[in-house]
């Protein structure tokens, strides 16, 4: 699998489903070690360990999703992320994937901080909240914003911090991460102008400054 | 599936205690065929009352084993695939040698003078028994209850010896709490005039000391729920109480008879020798602490405990996998959702077989 190297268009298909897998999966080098925060049941990391031959583990909150991905053969540890870091050693990874789950931790920087003392790299995919449908959806219903991307009622939504590309790439320089590189999707298209403002998910590429 | 009890007899064990036990029989069932290469094994490891009739329909008795629902051709342990051993454990009373077992050196029953074990020396009888089979690595080794902590053993202490382990519902050493439960199942047998120092072999059992023991596990090993669930308030075969001490619960009447069915097939030495062993037992003893304990393990990992389990509560499941996270092993853990309590791990079969057969699976793909 790889990116679709179209030039005009700059598509992106989908791996299991989604395009930020894609990209995540182009991303991670053969053979490495990856850990995948709220890896759901796991598809990921049995992808990414059958195609790429890496040592994968997760970690998942719920039962039912835990059970899936270790019978499905993945070494999944049922547990909090925002809590379930700290067992890890310094460095144990060469990956640490957090893919649509930092805008439902309780403290995206610290998670940040533990996904770079773990993991030599991390790699974050997020929902831009600074797409135009959003912005235009609490513009004109005054209401708290609700779109493809963020289809919740403000009561039920996992979502309790809401970033944007712009706020990602503050949060970056304010902890001197070094951004190696970053992604931009609106559907299956790579964006490249105003990602704040057409991008509707974005993947970064991060590692901690030396 | 008719299985039959083994018996294999080794000359001599050294113990922990320092003691020498010589000779040793060990009691063993399998099931499935032992492939070319040995290299599809699975040791299965009792809990403390169980014995080495895991799976199938005994031969002499027609009663399936204690773990049938989970080993056989097409379950969780696919006896299609894998080879499956299990053997009674060192001290017990179901075929291997304990203290109802007679010492060669007086011709009696050894009782008391029995040597007190560990769980480091049930272990040691089982790798001789692996050595007899010429079986270098095992693909597994797993159990529930004291069973796993047969498991963490065999991980620490033959880590070269152990493709993976699948510790259930158990810890790395007890608490406070699983001590009393154990003490008071103990004094229990030794207040029984019958129990007579242990010397009633040929003569009459502490029958009444050894239920009132096996009322209190059984308590230990349900759940609040589960006994809600199966007895509430509910009256024994009566509309209104009967103002004695007969039976008048619903719950009363499983206690009694849960405990005097267990004296017609446990020895009241074996549950104080046994209960003893899990006691002492401590992984971290020797090494500090649990994570250097692991330093050696190479063994991936599958830990499973019970939301309602307060026996063995999933704080210890958590202590262990921490540990091995700290390691960087190769660890999965799940807390699956039951009321059963303790007994989950021989109840909850549906959904250990799905976690089970992926993780076996899985382990033969990375050990190619």
């Amino acid at each position: 699998m790889s990116l679709q190297p179209a030039r005009k268009q700059a598509f992106v298909r989908e791996l299991l489903g989604r395009s930020d897998y894609a990209i995540i999966g182009d991303i991670v080098e053969p053979r490495t070690k990856v850990l995948d925060l709220g890896c759901g049941e796991g598809e990921l990391l049995e992808w990414l360990a059958q195609n790429k031959g890496v040592e994968a583990r997760g970690v998942e909150i719920s039962s039912a999703k835990v059970q899936r991905a270790i019978a499905r053969g993945v070494s999944v540890y049922q547990g909090d992320i925002d809590q379930g870091l700290a067992d890890y050693p310094d460095q144990a990874f060469d990956y640490v994937i957090l893919s649509q789950t930092l805008q439902e931790t309780h403290r995206p920087r610290k998670v940040l901080g533990e996904m770079l003392r773990v993991g030599r790299r991390a790699i974050v995919a997020f929902p831009n909240f600074g797409h135009w449908r959003v912005r235009l959806s609490m513009l004109v219903s005054g209401g708290a914003p609700r779109t493809k991307l963020f289809p919740y009622e403000w009561y039920d939504s996992p979502n309790i911090h809401f970033l944007t590309v712009y706020d990602f790439e503050n949060l970056a320089a304010l902890e001197g991460l070094v951004v190696e590189r970053r992604y931009f999707l609106a559907g299956h298209r790579k964006v490249t102008l105003a990602p704040n403002l057409l991008a509707e998910v974005a993947v970064f590429l991060v590692s901690a400054a030396d | 599936m008719i299985v039959e009890a083994n018996t294999v007899r080794f000359d001599s064990i050294s113990l922990d205690s320092g003691a020498t036990l010589a000779p040793v029989d060990v009691a063993y069932e399998t099931y499935g065929r032992l492939n070319s290469s040995k290299s599809n094994a699975i040791l299965v490891l009792h809990a403390f009352s169980g014995d080495a009739h895991a799976a199938g329909i005994s031969h002499e008795k027609g009663k399936p084993g204690w773990w049938d629902n989970m080993i056989g051709p097409g379950k969780a342990f696919d006896t299609n695939r894998y080879f499956m051993i299990c053997s009674n454990v060192l001290g017990g009373c179901r075929g291997t040698t304990g203290p109802g077992s007679v010492n060669p050196a007086t011709g009696s029953p050894y009782a008391m003078s029995f040597p007190v074990i560990t769980i480091g020396d049930m272990v040691r009888v089982q790798r001789m028994l692996m050595d007899w089979f010429g079986i270098r690595r095992l693909l597994s080794v797993t159990g529930g209850s004291m069973g796993g902590m047969q498991a963490l053993e065999w991980a620490v202490s033959y880590p070269d010896r152990v493709v993976s382990a699948i510790p259930i519902a158990c810890t790395t050493r007890h608490s406070a709490q699983q001590i009393a439960f154990n003490e008071v199942g103990r004094q229990a047998i030794m207040a029984d005039p019958d129990w007579n120092e242990g010397n009633y072999y040929g003569g009459k059992p502490p029958a009444r000391g050894l239920a009132v023991a096996r009322m209190v596990g059984h308590i230990t090993f349900m759940s609040d729920d589960s006994m809600r669930e199966k007895f509430g308030r509910r009256l024994r075969g009566k509309e209104a109480f009967g103002f004695d001490f007969d039976v008048d619960f619903e719950v009363e009447s499983y206690l009694r008879y849960r405990g005097s069915e267990f004296v017609n097939r446990f020895d009241a030495n074996s549950y104080l020798y046994i209960t003893k062993a899990m006691d002492y037992f401590d992984l971290t003893n020797g090494h500090g602490s649990l994570a250097a304990a692991f330093e050696r393990a190479q063994a991936r990992f599958l830990v499973i405990s019970f939301s309602s389990d307060w026996l063995y509560p999933s704080y210890q499941s958590q202590e262990i996998v921490s540990a091995l996270r700290a390691r960087n092993c190769d660890v999965a853990y799940v807390e699956l959702e039951s009321n059963y309590g303790h007994d989950a791990f021989l109840v909850d079969v549906a959904e250990q077989t799905d976690l089970i057969r992926g993780f076996l699976a899985s382990t033969v793909e990375k050990a190619a």
